[in-house]
């Protein structure tokens, strides 16, 4: 059967992070059949993390940031021409230009793409921007090196975040509006949040919390500023909207695969499930777009626009496309990202959203350095930790054994005497921007997922 | 040559800083910044740094996809 497993026709659709590392991992497996990797942007794979970071710092060219291979594919590449469509029945991939590429298994790594500004005459102003791609990061920089008076940006989720730190950092006025009540507050709850509207004000970003940006103005076809919802107003010559991604999905509607706005459901070996629950032997999912079940949490089906996850997830669902049933492994990593903002490195394991307390255990937020530890009924959930990366391994295994909440004394800076507070994480709804972890599965009291028609 | 640093991995010992300050930097304490298109003089500073990093958290090749390793 194995045997069988490695050669073949295997087609993956998505070229970037996930994609890629899939067709490493499954050449590194022993796969020898044709491998195809098909992608709708025309450049070869890139890492999207600098492009918040370092391209808009000015220290490193958008174009700049493919990504290392770590082996030969010998695969065939269809870059710059979208899948538009999956014939499940006859195993064949439909592309936007009309070739339909036949497979023997598929991997769908279509990942996410920008939550575009809700008006489309007010977002195709000059001046009004997004950033998920080289080309939009590029034009962003580009503008940014030209010195624009103010900056707005819209959404303070963790995107939103690290645009308004690049710009302070160049010393660029910024305005940042945000619905919900602070930064970082959809993904890492109340306590975070009060400490992440300190720093932002403490870099004089003009945080707006609390409002929406009802209108972008514009004059001649340039932006010259926005109107909010509390009726006060800002001039400013670029708006950075960051409201969060939005699955792609839509080119599987017809396909009878569990794919939606929530992302693209499978099993936790990768494999997709089809529209009425059945799991499929030959269709796969990783990255931004999966949706799956993880058993720290519950078995909720999670979605995680993580790198790492991408990463980890790609190798599981590769290993598990050359391996017959009893071989297959089940993608178990606690989930974990960073982002750098204002000069700090911020780091989290586990989600911190399924928490219903939080305590700061070690550190104190006026000293820049902290961890935050989540639990959730009882036991460690996840920990976020501002310049004390070093701990989160310690955190981690937390987690993965299930130890009680709060957790003890380890560490020289333990915060001694420090309460659990609730985590105080907000419905997504009342946010500007989508959630970057959405658990979208089955407890009824919990509605931690973002759908916006029309989005 | 392109460089990626699982910063996930990354737990800020800077021995890249140090062994090719003009690719990896340290932004504040801990926070790592990399400059993912590595200019020719710099590949052996690179290939040293990978070697050196504790936790084995970069990854340096090619352009993915570029002739040699489609």
């Amino acid at each position: 059967m194995s045997g069988d497993l490695r050669s073949g026709r295997i087609v993956i659709v998505g070229a970037s992070l996930a994609g890629l590392r899939a067709a490493e991992a499954l050449r590194d497996e022993g796969f020898t059949g044709s491998l195809t990797l098909v992608g709708d942007e025309p450049h070869l794979p890139y890492d999207r993390p600098p492009l918040s970071k370092q391209v808009l710092l000015g220290r490193a060219r958008a174009e700049e940031c493919g990504l290392p291979a770590r082996r030969a594919l010998q695969a065939r590449w269809r870059l710059g021409v979208g899948a538009v469509g999956v014939d499940t029945a006859g195993k064949r991939v439909l592309l936007a230009d009309g070739e339909q590429v036949p497979y023997d298994r598929l991997l769908i790594a279509t990942g996410t793409r920008a939550r575009p500004w809700p008006d489309p005459g007010e977002a195709a102003l000059d001046g009004v921007f997004t950033v998920r791609t080289v080309g939009d990061a590029s034009r962003l920089a580009e503008r940014l090196d030209a010195g624009p008076r103010r900056v707005l940006v819209i959404g303070a989720g963790f995107t939103g975040s690290e645009i308004a730190s690049a710009c302070r950092e160049r010393g660029l006025a910024v305005t940042v509006a945000e619905r919900g009540r602070a930064p970082l507050i959809g993904a890492l709850g109340g306590t975070v949040g009060a400490w992440a509207t300190k720093l932002q004000l403490a870099h004089g970003v003009d945080l707006r919390c609390g409002v929406t940006v009802s209108a972008l103005k514009g004059e001649n076809g340039r932006l010259t500023g926005a109107e909010f919802s509390d009726g006060s107003r800002i001039d400013a010559d670029v708006a950075v909207v960051a409201l969060g991604a939005v699955r792609n999905t839509e080119w599987l509607a017809d396909s009878g695969l569990a794919a939606g706005p929530r992302g693209v459901a499978c099993d936790a070996g990768c494999r997709v499930f089809d529209m009425y629950g059945i799991v499929s032997d030959d269709v796969f999912v990783a990255g931004d777009v999966a949706r799956f079940p993880h058993p720290l949490f519950e078995y909720q089906l999670i979605a995680l626009e993580h790198w790492g996850n991408a990463v980890a997830q790609a190798e599981v669902a590769a290993h598990n496309m050359v391996s017959s049933g009893p071989h297959r492994r089940p993608h178990l990593s606690v989930p974990a990202f960073w982002s750098s903002q204002f000069g700090l490195n911020i780091k989290s394991v586990g989600v911190p959203t399924f928490s219903d307390q939080v305590v700061i255990a070690q550190g104190a937020p006026e000293e820049r350095r902290l961890v935050a530890v989540y639990g959730y009924r009882g036991r460690v959930t996840a920990a976020v930790a501002v310049n004390r990366a070093k701990w989160l391994e310690h955190y981690q295994r937390l987690i993965e054994t299930a130890a009680p909440f709060p957790p003890g004394p380890g560490a020289a800076d333990f915060v001694d005497g420090s309460e659990p507070v609730p985590s105080d994480v907000p419905d997504p709804r009342v946010l500007s921007h989508g959630p970057t972890v959405a658990l979208t599965g089955h407890l009824p009291d919990r509605r931690l997922t973002l759908l916006r028609p029309g989005g | 040559m392109r460089v990626v640093v699982d910063l996930n991995r990354c737990q800020g010992y800077a021995q890249c800083a140090f062994l090719a300050p003009r690719v990896f930097e340290l932004h504040g304490d801990e926070a790592l910044l990399y400059t993912p298109a590595v200019p020719a003089e710099q590949h052996e500073r690179v290939l040293r740094a990978a070697a050196a990093c504790p936790v084995q958290a970069i990854v340096v090749g090619e352009q993915a996809g570029a002739a040699g390793v489609r």
